[in-house]
């Protein structure tokens, strides 16, 4: 919303600078995103009178024309303008002056012809022919009124304002006009607002009710529509003065009729439509639905379709407007329009706005309509529009008007406790300073019994609430005391869980992983780039009804895409190697269709390339993992051939218990291909949720040992399938109870290995709490060790 | 023999002092004292000496031995102390070599941001709840007083799922779960991933990150949420920062107001970041509207709270001068191995 300072002058006095009046007003609730100083920038502009026109000599398209301009001796201007003539006055740039985009005018020669100035067009004064229709289309601007030679032009053409941009929120329809934000400044500023004086003469012969009937079919939609007619109506420019404040508030002059209806609409909040009347079947105005499949020509020669929820103004025959949207091509104004009506009516703002929406055609109209606009102020601005059409002497208005408005909303009260509103602002003001508040935004106060009358354009007073926020708005948000809230005192704790996952996080940083962030939903399509199955159950997506497109339009169920994403544009980027890491959710339906919200469990992604990355790389980094949430005896590796996106031969599933809790592993490399990555991708998720159920942060001294360990080494050859967890399970299951550690430390195939099987080596370690181990201790344990070794896996010992 | 004894004495001491290297001492030692050195063989020789001569040759020889011995013990250090310095000497290094640096990860800029504002407020003793993404209709719109066919609904560009479920279009519907559950008072902040229509470009994301704040209990009042947020933006932006609040529009608060902070850029003289106003907005806040507590099940007239909002994406890019939202996204380790 826009507004015009000089144009606001009519209804306030305001009399501080506009960078006090933007601070003061945005503080006091209307926010400010802007203003701009209309033709500030114009300077040493002034008027001159053309004395003489004489031929260049050296060019065919110049003149030299001689102008006075009040000094004691003419100014020699060289110009190529065809529309001069002698005594014509003109906006003169002089030596040394400045144009409105900011252009410096200084003397010169043109074809060696002394030029001490320019002649200037509207264009040069940032203006165009909607601000001065009488302007030529190529040539100087001639005054159509003689003015006082030397005088500044910008003042002669009444070119300066200040345009102040709004932000206004949807709660105040009424802040969508100058009287609303004229109301406002006031009140910020303890001053008398002056509501427009209306008044109209009506002096055409007749009466509207003769002439017009209004019906409306859905006063659910349509809660009033007043309509009033103009007749002998003379289409022309509207005067400079109300095409400058539509200039101003950013509307485009078009002619007198429709720059009165916009004029109003500006001023006090009110859309209005005009139609030529003559193009109304037996003039008579009906509001009702649009019919199935109804289709019409708005004003900007679109065909639209129409569906029964969008209400039509309309004639016994046809739709004349998009009730709130859009008049119709077939009623518009025209330049031989003879007779007018004028429309000032109330359409319900949701539906608007969804008929705007269907139609997509958001209107100055429209945007104003679906904020909920007050019934009460049609009749006021239908007047208006009347008065200003006999101001501007452009037609005859006709008396009366007719008004149908079935329901007539009443204002309201509301009670109120200061002592309440106090307790709730933190604040001691009196009452009888809310009470002049009140008074100051129109509201009608019973000091005695607290209570207030609430005019129908502040839809957004409703409660008790509401009234505070009045309150704290006039009396000064800046002036609440801050203070710490007393109350209950409370500890800033994190949930176990969170405290998990922050320490999952610092884990993964500590291995050297950066942590990743990506978006959640995702293009269906990922699915078969990851290879998975068309009847897996990853495929059971939370769809998105409106996405942005395909490729965001389903919930992730597996994080993999993403991360793979991200490594590819690290490899793409020739970045030598990647090392990351999301915590992030994925979103599982219970069933579909969805009637219940999915599971949103948390999983923690790894990914890696590079020189040093291999599958132990990445198996290390969950083991540290493990370690620091004191789960790592819990956790056992599965291989496991059958994830359709990781290498069959080089990847784990991490159980606990028989229950899968995660993978970790090697890309496969169709689907590396997939994602154009050109190197070995090592992967790993696993569920956060199990870490959080399966951590176990509580930590128990052992006392350091005091007596030394004894250790052997012992090698075996081994049938190469057997994983080395099996051997170190036998190990573990009969060295006894003085067992410490065991510790592979080699493992061998090729030269006097036979094939198929592989060379394991160990060292394991003995120790006691209470004394020095002799080799007796050991010999019968490593006995036990190496015969079951051999029994149980066909170990061969190798001496060591 | 005594001459003898003397002038091995007296030469043995001399060559000794000026041995400069420790094999030479080594043989000197083994010449000297060894079996086959000239004292061993004086010694050796002593057998043939008169009883009255054996014990004075013998304490002379002793001596000597002594004196020689303690001259190589002496010599010994010194060699080893000029051989440490000689060594020490070498070992120079370039100390503007690179150090080895062990290869830590970094913590994305987003979570940053999130850490460093969640640790303001659990300093302030406000716990930290979360809620569902995929949320209900309900929970995101109408128990926030936001009922159909309202315009914040437009305005937000939600994406649905279907009629009741949506993504969450803002962190609020976590409020409403928290007060909820009844348990008071409440002082809880919600970070978390909220969702918009909006294409991806420099400065939009369909999906971005918010944090909202409550407190609900006796007694709260607006200069409570006035002094809880200006203690919050001094934590995060700097002792010398102020605050300004505007009224503003909100659904679910009553009244409500929008924060601005002094431009970090400027410290509030007006720059090129703040757009000449000195001031930066920073969240939107209020007083818990009644109509919602209700909603919530908590009573107005015994309970009043605040809340506030703010987007994280925003201050993550202020404070590290990011311009282009999408690299957050991204994941470049260039740009992650800044923070």
């Amino acid at each position: 919303m826009d507004i015009s300072m000089s144009w606001l002058k009519d209804y306030v006095d305001v009399d501080v600078d506009v960078k006090t009046f933007v601070e003061d007003i945005t503080l006091s609730g209307s926010k400010v995103e802007g203003y701009t100083e209309i033709a500030k920038d114009i300077a040493g502009v002034v008027v001159g009178k053309v004395l003489s026109i004489e031929k260049h000599p050296d060019a065919d398209k110049l003149v030299i024309t001689k102008i006075d301009v009040g000094a004691e001796e003419p100014l020699q201007i060289v110009t190529g303008a065809k529309n001069l003539y002698e005594g014509a006055y003109v906006p003169v740039a002089t030596h040394g002056s400045t144009l409105a985009n900011g252009v410096k005018i200084k003397k010169g020669k043109l074809r060696g012809v002394e030029s001490n100035g320019m002649l200037c067009s509207v264009e040069e004064l940032g203006c165009d022919r909607h601000d001065f229709p009488e302007a030529p289309e190529n040539g100087i601007y001639i005054f159509p009124e003689p003015q006082e030679l030397g005088a500044d032009a910008k003042d002669c053409m009444d070119l300066e304002d200040t345009a102040v941009e709004f932000e206004i929120t949807s709660n105040r329809p009424d802040c969508f006009s100058m009287v609303g934000l004229a109301r406002e400044t006031a009140a910020t500023y303890k001053k008398e607002f002056r509501f427009p004086e209306i008044s109209v003469k009506e002096e055409a012969e007749g009466d509207i009710n003769d002439m017009v009937s209004v019906e409306i079919q859905n006063p659910e939609l349509c809660p009033r529509y007043v309509a009033r007619v103009v007749k002998n109506v003379k289409i022309g420019p509207s005067p400079r003065w109300m095409r400058k404040r539509l200039r101003a508030v950013g509307i485009r002059p078009i002619n007198n009729i429709v720059d009165i209806t916009n004029y109003v609409m500006q001023e006090l909040g009110q859309p209005m439509h005009a139609f030529s009347i003559d193009t109304i079947k037996d003039h008579k105005i009906i509001v009702r639905n649009a019919k199935e499949g109804e289709t019409f020509t708005t004003l900007d020669g679109v065909e639209r379709k129409l569906d029964p929820s969008m209400l039509v103004i309309s004639d016994p025959e046809k739709a004349v407007a998009v009730a709130g949207v859009m008049g119709g091509e077939n009623s518009m104004i025209t330049g031989d329009t003879a007779a007018v009506l004028f429309e000032s009516a109330n359409f319900n703002g949701p539906s608007v706005r969804i008929t705007a929406k269907k139609l997509g055609m958001r209107t100055d109209a429209s945007s104003k309509y679906e904020k909920g606009l007050d019934p009460n102020i049609c009749q006021t601005c239908a007047d208006r529009a009347a008065q200003l059409v006999e101001l501007l002497g452009v037609g005859e208005v006709v008396k009366g008007s007719v008004d149908c408005y079935p329901a007539p909303l009443a204002p309201w009260t509301l009670s109120y406790d200061p002592e309440w509103i106090n307790a709730l602002l933190g604040t001691n003001v009196s009452e009888e300073e809310m009470a002049q508040i009140f008074e100051r935004i129109e509201l009608k106060v019973d000091r005695e019994n607290h209570v207030v009358t609430v005019p129908t354009f502040r839809p957004d007073l409703e409660a008790q609430a509401d009234l505070a926020e009045e309150v704290a708005r006039f009396y000064g948000y800046d002036k609440i005391e801050p203070t710490l809230a007393a109350g209950t005192p409370t500890v800033g704790k994190m949930t176990y869980a969170q405290k998990i996952t922050a320490m999952v996080k610092q884990a993964m940083i500590a291995n050297g992983l950066s942590e990743a962030m990506h978006f959640t939903f995702e293009s269906p399509k990922v699915f078969d780039k990851l290879r998975i199955a068309k009847d897996s159950k990853l495929r059971d997506v939370v769809k998105i009804a409106n996405p942005l497109g395909e490729d965001f339009s389903v919930m992730r169920t597996t994080t993999l895409n993403g991360m793979l994403n991200s490594l590819s544009t690290n490899y793409n980027r020739r970045n030598e190697m990647a090392a990351l890491f999301e915590v992030g959710k994925i979103y599982l339906p219970k069933s579909l269709p969805l009637t219940e919200l999915p599971d949103e469990p948390h999983r923690l992604t790894i990914g890696l390339y590079g020189k040093d990355m291999d599958f132990f790389a990445a198996k290390g980094i969950f083991g540290y993992l493990f370690k620091v949430l004191g789960m790592e005896d819990k956790v056992e590796y599965r291989a496991e051939k059958e994830l359709p996106f990781m290498h069959p031969g080089r990847t784990a599933v991490m159980e606990i218990d028989g229950c899968d809790i995660g993978f970790v592993g090697e890309l496969h490399p169709l689907v590396a291909e997939n994602y154009d990555i050109g190197t070995r991708v090592y992967l790993g998720v696993v569920d956060v949720d199990a870490l959080v159920e399966e951590s176990d942060l509580v930590k128990a001294y052992r006392p350091l040992p005091k007596f030394p360990a004894v250790t052997r080494d012992i090698s075996m050859v081994i049938k190469e399938e057997v994983p080395v967890r099996e051997i170190e399970k036998v190990i573990a299951a009969n060295a006894g109870k003085h067992l410490e550690s065991i510790t592979l430390f080699d493992v061998y195939t090729g030269a006097q290995i036979e094939n198929g099987f592989k060379s394991v080596s160990y060292s394991i370690k003995f120790r006691a709490e209470d004394r020095t181990l002799v080799e007796e201790d050991v010999t019968g344990a490593m006995k036990r060790v190496l015969d079951a070794l051999e029994k149980e896996l066909g170990a061969i010992l190798r001496e060591k | 023999m005594k001459d003898k004894l003397r002038n091995i004495h007296e030469t043995a001491l001399k060559a000794l002092s000026e041995v400069t290297e420790a094999k030479a001492l080594d043989e000197m030692k083994v010449s000297l004292l060894g079996k086959k050195g000239e004292l061993t063989a004086i010694l050796k020789g002593m057998k043939d000496l008169t009883a009255e001569e054996r014990p004075i040759i013998g304490e002379m020889a002793n001596k000597v031995r002594a004196d020689i011995e303690a001259k190589i013990d002496e010599m010994k250090k010194e060699l080893a102390a000029a051989e440490l310095e000689r060594r020490l000497e070498t070992e120079t290094l370039d100390v503007t070599m690179p150090g080895k640096e062990c290869a830590c990860g970094h913590k994305h800029p987003m979570s940053i941001v999130i850490d460093e504002i969640t640790d303001i407020f659990r300093g302030m003793g406000y716990s930290i709840a979360e809620g569902p993404e995929v949320e209900k209709d309900y929970y995101n719109f109408e128990a926030l007083n936001i009922p159909a066919n309202h315009p914040a609904k437009d305005e937000q560009d939600t994406f649905y799922i279907n009629g009741d479920i949506l993504l969450r279009t803002q962190t609020s519907p976590v409020q409403v779960r928290v007060m909820e559950k009844g348990e008071l008072p409440i002082r809880v902040v919600c970070p978390g991933a909220v969702y918009r229509s909006d294409e991806v470009d420099a400065t939009h994301s369909p999906i971005f990150h918010q944090l909202e704040g409550l407190v609900v209990d006796k007694g709260i009042t607006m200069g409570d949420l006035k002094g809880a947020l200006a203690v919050f933006a001094k934590e995060l932006f700097g002792e010398d920062t102020k605050v300004r609040f505007r009224p503003h529009h909100f659904p679910f608060t009553e009244p409500s107001a929008e924060m601005d902070v002094t431009c970090f850029a400027c410290g509030g003289e007006g720059c090129r970041v703040c757009k000449g106003e000195g001031y930066i907005e920073l969240l939107g806040c209020g007083m818990v509207h009644p109509k919602v507590l209700r909603m919530s099940g908590i009573d107005p007239d015994v309970y009043s709270g605040f809340a506030f909002g703010m987007g994280l994406e925003r201050v993550a890019m202020q404070r590290y001068g990011i311009t282009d939202l999408r690299l957050l996204f991204e994941n470049d380790m260039k740009f992650l191995k800044q923070f």
